[in-house]
């Protein structure tokens, strides 16, 4: 992306705005239909058939489900341990349903935070994770280096008395860039990742790294720079004490120098954001 | 049955109105109080007592509840059966139960709370299929099934691991008691003899008893005819013991942990026979009837109002729930960090929590979330510990608000580092108010509050590794820690006969923002700041986390441990300063790499 909303930008943003919105409506549909017994496995699964059914062939990355403790990574050492277990869904038990569709070469990556009947500790989780979507776009607007931004999303999760457990995902990242991927008959895919995504984020890391930029926004060093104009998956992850939340969407970041267009997200209509906006009618 | 006459002899009970129930050959004496249209309480006492063993936990739920108690047979204003052999069968004690329990409350089930023998009375009435129905919930105190024991020892007779034979032997050890009681004649001529009159000064010296109406005049007959309650029952009863022994109401049970009579193994696989079972344990002797009034009529109101309100008792899932449930915790320094991973691991226990922190908003926060993770209360309060005054009055609130504080971590500290010829008095002033005047403040005010209430508690003072590490760069904060450390030895000395536990903890290097504010002397702002960042990384590299912490705080008062060493490097440290301090004054001369 070269220049703010051009005309073939709207319609490319259109393309992601859709999946993204496909991949929300999957994972409301999905978390419905869960119920005491369900297993990770099944939820996962549950998110595969019905994405599938909608026409989606490949993956940023396969569908996720955590539930319980799982939720906040208590005990993850290994990242073979995000795949989907058959720990099973019990009443008040939060869960995550996290998942990467690619619909017409447009790439999704979401995350969508619940639980299973009442737990007002998980809401309470779910309605400081406002305060962090904000932070992270004013930061971005400031053109801050990400990794500044990564350590005032850390600080702001201490206030608050939590854990950041973004950092157990891969190289600690808060947020990843995704693009346009070429549509392929097969779509093979590596420890859960598509390759036609894997090397399109290797090509990202291979420029980036000539020009001192990172598709990963990490707290490391290789971050140290402004943020960079594209689409990024943005994921911060709460933890406390066994109960984990987080939300996922696309922000999209242009080289315009007016600040709202600089950076904005890719969507508001969006549950977490809904739901945000009805505590505060309340 | 058939109520009347008067009771004469001595009622140490404030506010009780006596009458005599006719049950099965036997007149019994029954005290009431409180209000009859609340819940009943029934309290059962124990051997050798007679009812007057509850007047400290009657009075205080008599404010919510009708509180009845009455004399087993044979034991103070009752009559005894004749003959007597054979006259206190738990058959027969069940009979007294029922018309008691006939006459105080015929419409509805009571809520029984047995202590000792009251208590083994409690499970037979409990598991008997006539008693159904009368029973809303039993609250067991020191007293096992004598059908669940005989069942314990054949299961550790039938496969004798090691560590099964260890338990019969333990329990056996502790029994001793039982054997005499067996003998003919001999303990009925001791009670009524030396024994008697011996008797109350040995146990309120082994029990550390307050002073009060107790043990009652009655004692050496009480003593003398309860011999029969363990000949006319233990020899059958664990011989055979019953199978359908299942409780038809909630139990809990209340066990103290240091009881020289029963092990806490005894109940080890209670659940099988009483699965709505809620556990609490306390760091106390045999009769906490005396000397644990307060937590025990505590416990016992949150178990009778869960039950009449159809809700499960505890709603916190934490390690330590049987100890801190329904406790009142305060901590300092509570708004991050340590205090507030410590408030937060409390609350996990079911704990009542009062965050304290000089930031306000932190302070609340902790509260808050205290709330949502088992605290059944928790309030948040703004008060700079090293404000004489201010302390003086957040104590004041808390005992008039919140109650006497159980447990009380003094963790409020900031960091100073720099050398000695750099740091000016004020320096001094600001960390030794913080770090040693804080703790001062909070032991003198809350610990007094404590030994005044006589009934326990504990204190938890955060010290450092700095207390026993000497360095270079850190003489200020070292001394006020080493002082901190020093403190708690001396205070535990003192305190130990009341009941009170102190600890001092020293954490080692862990991953808080206490780096981010801790100040450096002899160096301007900007390389102050500098030294800050780069401290707050290395700490964040060691990453250590508070919560580690905080769960060495729970053991620590659990286990009512001394000093307690939580990093590996502390644990190192403290080892080094005993078998080579020579090599930590070496050390101690290095400059630390900032």
């Amino acid at each position: 992306m070269t220049s703010a909303q051009t005309g073939g930008h709207t319609a490319e943003l259109r393309g992601f705005r859709q999946v993204q919105t496909l991949a929300y409506e999957c994972a409301e549909a999905v978390a419905a239909q869960l119920k005491p017994g369900v297993s990770e496995r099944e939820a996962a699964r549950m998110q595969r058939r019905w994405l599938r059914e909608r026409g989606v062939r490949d993956w940023f990355h396969l569908p996720f489900a955590w539930f319980g403790d799982r939720t906040a990574f208590v005990g993850f050492r290994i990242p073979l341990q995000f795949f989907p277990t058959d720990r099973r869904l019990e009443a008040g038990m939060p869960f995550i349903l996290d998942m990467a569709p690619i619909y017409k070469g447009f790439t999704a990556d979401i995350g969508y935070s619940g639980s299973l009947g009442p737990n007002p500790l998980h809401d309470k989780l779910i309605t400081d994770l406002q305060a962090h979507r904000e932070l992270i776009l004013r930061g971005v607007r400031e053109r801050r280096p990400l990794r500044e931004i990564y350590q005032d999303v850390d600080r702001l999760m201490v206030r608050q008395g939590y854990a950041n457990r973004h950092r157990a995902y891969p190289f600690g990242v808060i947020a990843h860039k995704v693009g346009r991927v070429k549509e392929r008959r097969s779509s093979p895919h590596v420890f859960g990742f598509g390759t036609q995504s894997l090397k399109g984020l290797a090509a990202d890391a291979l420029h980036g790294h000539r020009d001192g930029w990172s598709p990963l926004w990490s707290p490391y060093q290789f971050s140290d720079h402004p943020p960079q104009p594209g689409l990024w998956a943005v994921e911060p992850h709460l933890g406390f004490r066994g109960t984990g939340a987080k939300f996922e969407e696309i922000l999209v970041v242009t080289d315009s120098r007016d600040a709202e267009e600089s950076a904005f997200w890719l969507d508001d209509d969006l549950p977490h954001v809904r739901r945000w906006a009805k505590e505060t009618c309340r | 049955m058939s109520e009347g006459g008067h009771m004469t002899g001595a009622v140490a009970i404030e506010g009780a109105r006596e009458r005599r129930v006719r049950a099965d050959g036997v007149e019994l004496c029954v005290a009431e109080l409180g209000d009859r249209a609340q819940p009943t309480v029934l309290l059962v006492h124990g051997y050798p007592d007679s009812k007057e063993v509850w007047s400290e936990v009657a009075v205080r739920l008599a404010e919510r509840f009708h509180v009845v108690l009455y004399d087993v047979r044979g034991h103070g204003g009752s009559t005894a059966p004749k003959p007597l052999r054979g006259g206190f069968t738990l058959e027969k004690l069940t009979d007294d139960f029922l018309a008691v329990a006939d006459a105080v409350s015929p419409d509805r089930p009571v809520h029984l709370v047995g202590h000792d023998w009251g208590s083994v009375q409690g499970w037979e009435f409990v598991t008997v299929e006539r008693a159904e129905g009368r029973i809303a919930s039993f609250t067991s105190m020191s007293g096992p099934s004598l059908d669940h024991m005989g069942h314990w020892i054949k299961r550790r007779m039938k496969r004798p691991t090691p560590r099964r034979v260890a338990q019969l032997l333990g329990q056996g050890a502790k029994s001793w008691y039982v054997y005499v009681l067996h003998t003919p004649l001999l303990p009925e001529l001791a009670w009524r003899g030396p024994l008697g009159r011996r008797w109350p000064g040995m146990v309120r010296r082994a029990e550390k008893l307050p002073q009060g109406g107790y043990p009652t005049p009655s004692l050496p007959t009480d003593a003398a005819h309860g011999a029969w309650l363990y000949r006319d029952n233990m020899r059958a009863r664990l011989a055979h013991p019953r199978d359908d022994a299942y409780a038809h109401a909630p139990v809990q049970l209340i066990t103290p942990l240091e009881d020289p009579f029963l092990s806490e193994q005894l109940y080890d696989d209670l659940e099988s026979w009483a699965p709505r079972l809620t556990r609490r344990t306390l760091s106390a002797k045999h009769w906490i009837p005396r000397t644990r009034p307060d937590q025990l009529a505590s416990w016992i109101t949150e178990f009778v109002m869960a039950t009449e309100g159809g809700r499960p008792a505890p709603t916190a899932t934490g390690k330590y729930t049987d100890r801190f449930g329904g406790q009142l915790v305060l901590v300092t320094g509570a708004a991050g960090g340590i205090g507030r991973a410590t408030a937060f691991a409390f609350a996990e226990a079911g704990a009542r929590v009062v965050a304290v922190d000089l930031d306000a908003e932190g302070a609340a926060r902790t509260a808050e979330l205290s709330r949502l993770i088992g605290a059944p209360e928790s309030w948040a309060e703004t008060v700079d510990v090293s404000d004489e005054q201010a302390m003086e009055k957040l104590a004041e609130k808390v005992a008039a608000e919140y109650g006497v504080v159980d447990v009380l971590v003094n963790n409020a500290g900031i960091g100073l580092s720099g050398s000695f010829l750099d740091t000016t008095t004020e320096d001094w002033r600001k960390v030794l108010d913080v770090n040693l005047w804080g703790v001062i403040h909070g032991c003198r005010l809350f610990g007094k509050q404590m030994a005044e209430r006589g009934q326990g508690g504990h204190i938890v003072n955060t010290a450092s590794a700095a207390a026993y590490l000497p360095s270079r760069s850190l003489p200020a904060y070292g001394t006020s820690k080493a002082a901190v450390l020093m403190l708690s030895e001396c205070l535990r000395a003192e305190l130990a006969g009341q009941g009170i536990g102190v600890s001092a903890i020293c954490p080692g290097i862990v991953n808080t923002s206490i780096t981010s504010t801790a100040r450096f002397t002899g160096v301007d702002a900007e390389e102050e700041k500098r030294r800050q960042r780069k401290t707050a990384r290395l700490y964040g590299l060691r990453n250590y986390p508070p919560e580690k912490v905080a769960d060495a705080v729970l053991r620590a008062v659990v286990r009512n441990q001394a000093v307690v060493p939580v990093s590996p490097e502390a644990h190192g440290g403290r080892l080094l300063s005993r078998l080579a301090p020579r090599a930590l004054r070496a050390l101690a001369r290095l400059e630390p790499p900032l």
